[in-house]
């Protein structure tokens, strides 16, 4: 048997400790993944977005109460750990929309290349991560 | 044979029409996110209450938020529906996290169009 048409390895009841860890995944595959990943948070969140939404433009009272849900913190929530949900969020969101994007670009200009599918995968992960690396700066107030 | 007894209960529609509507929601959220990052940083000053509440005061934003928000929740449905049928096989529980889908995004829906709408 030649080295090319040996027998790969095939994985059909995926375990999830012994060949997720071991199965290497090429970048696109993280943004794809990723992608997915971001979506469901977001839709688990979901309550907690529309919250957010509702107290930060209903009224100044319960824009008090937003805003002060990240210092002093709400309920028996402490306000860093607010801070931290929020910074998921903004990951989860942009992730979210540049590897969406990267899905228009590539339906559009038919850049489905393997080449392109590595640079743009690099592109979405160091601009979704850069940039929250960023807003979270912001959002803890280090600028 | 997929009909009568034999039928699938649960599915996508199978083709072009979530495909393409997964993108024009996508789309048109991208879109909104850029009208509200320019109607934020075009507020001059900081942003309070009155800055943050005066963006969704005019009607035709609280019309195109509403529809962004149906759009959306229509996104939202079309991808976790396609995460259940990856990795949900046997149809009971994948009809129940269906429903369940379905109540959470319809309850989310419910409240952020009251919200909007008594500004």
């Amino acid at each position: 048997m030649t080295e090319l048409s040996k027998k790969r390895p095939e994985f059909r009841n995926i375990n999830a400790f012994k060949d997720l860890t071991t199965y290497r995944l090429p970048l696109a595959g993280w943004v794809s993944i990723l992608h997915r990943a971001s979506g469901g948070l977001m839709f688990l969140l979901l309550p907690l977005i529309v919250w957010l939404f509702d107290t930060s433009v209903s009224s100044e009272i319960s824009h008090d109460v937003f805003q002060s849900a990240f210092s002093g913190g709400i309920g028996f929530v402490p306000g860093w750990f607010m801070k931290l949900v929020a910074l998921a969020l903004i990951w989860a969101y942009l992730h979210h929309l540049i590897a969406g994007l990267r899905h228009l670009y590539m339906d559009v200009n038919h850049a489905v290349s393997k080449e392109f599918g590595q640079s743009s995968a690099i592109f979405t992960l160091a601009l979704s991560i850069g940039l929250t690396l960023i807003l979270g700066a912001k959002l803890f107030g280090l600028y | 044979m997929s009909y009568g007894s034999k039928r699938v209960v649960t599915g996508a529609h199978y083709g072009l029409r979530d495909w393409l509507a997964q993108r024009i929601t996508g789309a048109l959220f991208a879109l909104f996110t850029l009208i509200v990052l320019a109607e934020v940083v075009f507020t001059s000053g900081p942003l309070g209450y009155e800055g943050w509440a005066g963006i969704f005061a005019p009607q035709w934003m609280k019309a195109l938020t509403f529809a962004v928000f149906i759009a959306i929740a229509y996104h939202i449905w079309i991808g976790m529906r396609d995460i259940w049928m990856d990795y949900v096989k046997p149809v009971g529980i994948r009809l129940t996290l269906h429903v369940f889908t379905i109540v959470w995004l319809v309850g989310c829906l419910g409240w952020a169009v009251q919200v909007l709408w008594r500004l």
